[in-house]
């Protein structure tokens, strides 16, 4: 049972009581991410949730340290392309400091100078840290090639040049605009009494001005027209394939037909992107683990169709076994996107994939962490609402559904192609 | 509140563990065999991990397809994974589906057929995974740490991933010769947790597992390692990688020393607690050079290795290692302060709830208390156990493991060595 309020500076606050365990678990969500930023500036989200964590008007930097962990609690935050948030998990006794914190952070964070320079280095470290995975690599070439108008093609830790340049006043700036009241929700589950949060919120968060969050961009990305392809060659020791494919948006009514159709060729992921419910993806009947992995031409494929706010892209990733090839794995995979558009589902397999998901969204929300992290979520990129009513949709889908999304989106136009190729050959690890 | 669970040992020598767990409709299972890669024949690392990439693709009651329907007809999980000390089959299901899920779990421990084509498949799968390791600094950082720290054929120091040519080399018989060898009952831990009454789950599997048979044979028990006592380094350049990863470390101890969980606290403070303690502190905090740094503790039945991990720019190898060395003799000299030893004791004391919150995280809980012998209400005393620990414990503990003259640093990644 969910409980909504709003506050009168905006500030959307939903509770709910989970009294399984001694535990609350605080997310904060704000409507902003990397789809929010222009040239010059890429990357200011997330170097903002950075900066977020370093003392705050009433918590002095050298406090910060230990402020939730005093009561066993973990805590951390993440950026994405529509969304940054931060939580807090912890024992329910502590659900004054977790709101405390939350406070804070939405109006008194700091960003002194020495501070700002010093996260500087952190996050190209990171940068580079993921440089060092080819698989990264491509993800980012592939996005930023299957996109070129909308701000969903840059990657969400920025580009290098852009974590160079930007300045103190860029991140400021950027954390004044959107870390308003009326750009937030707040989300707590666990083992709390509803009346009491709402008063505690209240306390906490009732004298936060709020504010006019700048205006979300509205470029909407043109029909592709054409297959893309990018091809890296550079060092390493493993061959990687990839394709993505401009798809539906969460509430698109093709959105849940799609995730049936990811479910079929690559197996059920469910709708946590956070943890993934925990889960491993049950993979052994899925169309593409059966036509690549058990066929010895890849080592893994997987299949990433993320719940968005606006059209982003549906991913087949895999891993080319040692000794096989490039064409061979890509032909595989092709030729299995032909046949499901000309053929549709084979008789029990919507049954099977329908059964796995409703599975799924179960395990998604296998802990107050998890369940608070589902309804900010969807608070974020659509509404709260929309995420209990996805067992419905889910019950919805058709056959038919499933075979017209296929032939909408897995079609040579809308598709980019994307090979990691190294160029060291084999290296033989010993 | 208390796990409460159940706990049978059947006459054929299984464990058998269940806990309730009421969050979601839900089931998580786990069947823990000792026949990790510590029992791999020292000439053939991999053998525990193949072993388990092969267990599930058929047994004499299911093939693949038959598995494949059982499970995923209902939405059911089930995976294999190789660890140091065992291979565990876990599977997730709703509760309304573990009456079907059990058996195949059982069949895949028990009476996988290792088929010949999908040794062949999965072979080549797991190299390929070799490759890419081969291909990443922090694993060839770690890798290189293990095989120094514990060398002439100690387990420690081999990848349970196992080696190109020795995976190369297994053959289906090789794979019938470990199952047979080590899949046994007695050396087997089935633990179950889910929305489900405890007692009449633990009925259950005890039904489905009373047949298995077998006898154990004990895994040789390699010497006990030497920490080392003099200070190397070894660099391994991967001149095309955007940063260099550092491992740094010595040789450990055991689940079962006397000083663990001295070291636990020790090792929360100089390297966990919040971003990463002190070394957090140091080298993120104070001069921003890593995104990641922290000390990390492996104590299993042997001494594992503690080590401090973090990935730097190539330009700051050298202070980030100088980094890592001052901090570790300013512990020595003038140890933690009795604020961070409290505060560590408090997390970890603090953070059990959130451990025990969900039905894998109970599972692998239970599964690693029962293999450690440290008893079924160990959720219970484990408090107790961390509370006890003195500032004297944690001083003590830090001089036998923290010496920045007797540690082997590595670094992979884009750096040739020390300016001359």
């Amino acid at each position: 049972m969910v409980h909504e309020t709003t506050l009168e500076n905006g500030l959307t606050l939903l509770v709910q009581e989970v009294h399984t365990a001694p535990l609350a678990s605080v997310w904060c969500w704000y409507k902003v991410g990397s789809r929010d930023e222009g040239p010059g500036v890429t990357g200011v989200s997330h170097w903002v949730e950075h900066m977020n964590f370093k003392g705050t008007t009433n918590i002095p930097r050298d406090q910060v340290k230990g402020i939730i962990e005093q009561f066993g609690g973990s805590w951390n935050g993440y950026t994405w392309i529509d969304q940054t948030t931060y939580l807090e998990t912890a024992s329910a006794s502590a659900l004054d400091r977790m709101l405390f914190i939350e406070a804070e952070r939405m109006a008194s964070c700091l960003y002194t100078p020495e501070d700002c320079e010093s996260e500087r280095t952190v996050i190209i470290s990171e940068l580079q840290g993921g440089e060092n995975d080819p698989e990264q690599r491509l993800d980012t070439e592939i996005t930023a090639t299957a996109f070129k108008a909308h701000p969903y093609r840059h990657p969400t830790i920025g580009w290098l040049s852009d974590l160079k340049t930007m300045t103190r006043e860029d991140l400021y700036g950027h954390y004044r605009r959107y870390y308003v009241p009326n750009n937030a929700t707040l989300v707590v589950v666990g083992d709390v009494d509803t009346a009491d949060v709402v008063r505690r919120v209240q306390q906490q968060f009732g004298g936060i001005v709020s504010g006019v969050p700048a205006r979300r961009p509205t470029t909407v990305e043109p029909p592709q027209g054409g297959e893309r392809r990018v091809h890296l060659r550079k060092p390493g020791t493993t061959a990687y394939w990839r394709a993505v494919f401009h798809a539906p948006a969460f509430t698109d009514p093709d959105f849940f037909p799609m995730l049936a159709l990811d479910a079929m060729l690559t197996g059920a992921s469910g709708l946590n992107i956070w943890s993934g419910g925990g889960v491993a993806t049950p993979q052994r009947s899925a169309r593409l683990y059966r036509g690549l992995v058990n066929t010895g031409l890849a080592s893994s494929v997987g299949g990433f169709l993320a719940p968005t706010a606006e059209p982003f892209l549906y991913s087949i990733a895999a891993t080319v076994a040692h000794g096989q090839s490039i064409g061979a794995v890509e032909r595989a995979v092709l030729d299995e996107c032909t046949r499901f558009a000309a053929d549709g589902p084979r008789p029990q397999e919507t049954d099977k994939v329908l059964a796995q998901l409703r599975a799924r969204f179960v395990f998604d929300a296998g802990s107050v962490t998890d369940l608070a992290h589902q309804l900010g979520y969807f608070a974020t990129i659509a509404s709260w609402r929309d995420w209990t009513t996805i067992g419905d949709r889910l019950a919805a889908v058709t056959p038919e559904a499933i075979h017209a999304a296929a032939r909408t989106y897995l079609v040579p136009d809308n598709r980019t192609i994307g090979i990691f190729e190294p160029t060291t050959g084999e290296i033989e690890a010993r | 509140m208390a796990l409460a669970p159940v706990r049978r040992v059947l006459p054929n020598g299984l464990t058998v563990i269940t806990a309730r767990n009421p969050l979601i409709p839900a089931v998580s299972l786990a069947i823990g065999v000792n026949a990790g890669a510590s029992a791999d024949p020292a000439t053939s690392p991999g053998t525990a991990a193949l072993t388990a990439r092969v267990l599930d693709k058929g047994t004499t009651r299911f093939d693949a397809d038959a598995i494949a329907d059982e499970l995923e007809g209902r939405g059911a999980s089930l995976s294999v994974g190789a660890g140091r000390q065992q291979v565990v089959v876990s599977a997730t299901c709703l509760v309304d589906d573990i009456g079907a899920v059990l058996p195949v779990a059982s069949a895949v421990a028990r009476q996988p057929t290792f088929p010949e084509g999908e040794v062949a498949t999965r072979r080549a799968e797991l190299i390929t995974g070799i490759q890419e390791a081969a291909d990443d600094p922090g694993s060839v950082a770690v890798d290189a740490l293990q095989a120094a720290l514990y060398p002439d054929g100690h387990p420690l120091g081999r990848p349970v991933r196992g080696t190109h040519d020795a995976v190369a080399a297994l053959t289906r018989a090789d794979l019938v010769a470990f199952h047979q060898r080590y899949f046994v009952p007695a050396a087997a831990i089935v633990v179950a947790v889910g929305d489900i009454d405890a007692g009449k789950l633990a009925d259950r599997i005890s039904r489905g597992f009373a047949d298995w048979s077998g006898l154990p044979t004990p895994i040789p028990l390699p010497p006990a390692p030497a920490a080392r006592t003099d200070r190397a380094l070894i660099v391994k350049p991967m001149p095309d990688k955007s940063q260099a990863d550092v491992a740094y470390g010595n040789v450990g101890l055991s689940r079962g020393d006397p000083d663990y969980y001295a070291a636990l606290v020790m090792n929360n403070a100089l390297g966990q607690y919040a971003l990463g303690g002190r070394l957090g502190d140091s080298i993120r905090e104070r001069q921003g050079m890593a995104y990641y740094v922290y000390s990390s503790m492996d104590a299993g039945l042997d001494a594992g290795p503690l080590m401090v991990r973090a990935g730097v720019s190539s330009d700051n190898v050298e202070r980030t290692i100088a980094s890592i060395d001052a901090e570790l003799t300013a512990v020595l000299t003038t140890g933690f302060t009795a604020a961070e030893v409290d505060d560590a004791k408090r997390y970890l004391i603090g953070s059990l709830p959130r451990q025990l919150e969900t039905n894998a995280g109970i599972a692998g809980f239970l599964l690693s208390a029962e293999v450690y012998g440290l008893g079924i209400d160990h959720d219970a005393r484990l408090p107790q156990r961390i509370a006890e620990v003195t500032h004297d414990d944690v001083a003590r503990v830090a001089r036998r493991l923290l010496d920045p003259a007797r540690v082997v640093v590595v670094v992979a990644g884009p750096w040739s060595g020390p300016a001359a």
